[in-house]
């Protein structure tokens, strides 16, 4: 399986779950795991770019498929995804366990819809739990994120926003 | 919370699959996993056995038949959701399956997967009871088709034998005037209660071990729905009542 463009080969073992392949066999720590039942979407990934739990999956379930975690989004200290900008413009994160999850949930909703609707951003982040209840800045971040997706020179320096 | 050790089987055909179901004791199909993985990783469920259908080509159609639509077994939530033929044929199963978890699990469970595990609050039961639909059982003994009304019988309980493969859903071109309302403590939650509307017929879901067809005009005659934290007996009824009158003042 690729994981952030990087080949790799399966675990041995068929019941290792995607979320625990990740971070125990790959050190990919970023995918964080909460409810380990499909609930909290803290282990969302993206599986052939759409947004999937990696902890209702097998890890051998994804041979020969593409896995990007949120390691994947900006890599090496290029510039922050327009996700991840929105979320730090925003503050839309307290203690931060959620936001790999809504990140990847988010880079999947505006996939889907580029240009949301106040409804299909609550229902694209209705799937991700965040226990700090900071769903406020969260819904910003969204619109904030398909701002900065429409940009044509998006990723390019601090941009706006910072100003 | 992981799974249970289990022998894991990747067959690439539906002959394969068939024949793995067939000769293997305790065996489970696993397709999109959004119900069957939770189980595995609470241990509720300790197949010897897991058949994952993922890699058997050609079973993720939807495709016009007979009237109506059919769905194989690897089409995703999110696809059917999507899909063009449904929203003009079955506009009804379309929007069944936006109620059904949220669009991250849609993007991974499959409608056929719903139909198997037989949950007895879920959504696509009741639309394909409602519908008098019918499923496709493969296995190495032949094929069967199984009519809706014959095909659940109990809370997660089926008419499918171990050896089948439940290859096909089948949904009639949705009546007007239709509707699938329920009411849930948060969004993408399994129903407390939920009723489908497809023309005159009505199927309950959340009140009962199975989904369950009802008279229009007295939806909760004989019905004696289980009572917990969520909600009582009594206002599963009630739900029941208030949602047929909303379904049916169309």
């Amino acid at each position: 399986m690729k994981v952030n463009g990087v080949e790799h080969s399966p675990p041995a073992d068929p019941r290792r779950l995607l979320s625990d392949h990740l971070r125990h066999d790959l050190g990919l720590t970023g995918t964080h795991v909460g409810c380990e039942h499909g609930v909290c979407g803290c282990c969302t990934v993206l599986l052939d770019g759409a947004p999937v739990r990696s902890c209702l999956m097998l890890a051998v379930q994804a041979e020969g498929h593409e896995v990007t975690t949120v390691e994947g989004l900006a890599r090496d200290g290029s510039a922050l995804h327009p996700v991840q900008q929105a979320f730090h413009e925003c503050h839309a994160l307290q203690c931060g366990f959620c936001t790999p999850g809504f990140v990847m949930s988010v880079v999947g909703l505006l996939a889907q819809h580029p240009h949301p609707s106040a409804q299909e951003v609550d229902e694209g982040i209705a799937g991700n739990l965040c226990r700090c209840t900071g769903y406020a800045s969260i819904r910003r971040a969204v619109r904030r994120a398909a701002e900065l997706s429409a940009l044509p020179l998006r990723g390019e320096g601090q941009g706006e926003g910072r100003g | 919370m992981k799974p249970p050790p289990f022998e894991y089987h990747a067959p690439t055909s539906v002959d394969e699959a068939c024949s793995l179901l067939g000769s293997l004791d305790d065996a489970k199909v696993l397709a999109g996993g959004q119900s069957l993985v939770p189980l595995l990783n609470f241990r509720l469920a300790r197949p010897a056995h897991i058949v994952d259908i993922n890699r058997v080509g050609g079973l993720d159609r939807i495709y016009e038949r007979d009237g109506g639509v059919a769905v194989q077994a690897l089409a995703r939530q999110a696809a059917v959701e999507d899909s063009e033929i449904v929203a003009r044929v079955c506009p009804l199963l379309r929007d069944a399956t936006k109620l059904v978890a949220h669009r991250v699990i849609r993007n991974r469970g499959t409608v056929c997967g719903s139909l198997a595990h037989a949950d007895p609050a879920s959504e696509l039961p009741a639309v394909l009871l409602a519908l008098g639909g019918s499923v496709v059982a493969v296995s190495a003994r032949g094929r069967r088709v199984i009519p809706a009304n014959q095909l659940f019988t109990g809370v997660f309980e089926t008419s499918l034998a171990s050896d089948e493969l439940l290859a096909e859903a089948w949904f009639p071109a949705s009546p007007r005037p239709f509707a699938i309302l329920e009411e849930s403590r948060r969004h993408g939650d399994f129903a407390l209660a939920g009723v489908v509307r497809a023309g005159k017929s009505l199927a309950l879901f959340g009140v009962a071990p199975t989904p369950v067809l009802a008279d229009p005009r007295n939806p909760t005659n004989g019905l004696e729905p289980s009572g917990d934290l969520e909600a009582t007996p009594e206002f599963r009824l009630h739900l029941v009542r208030v949602l047929t009158e909303k379904a049916f003042a169309a």
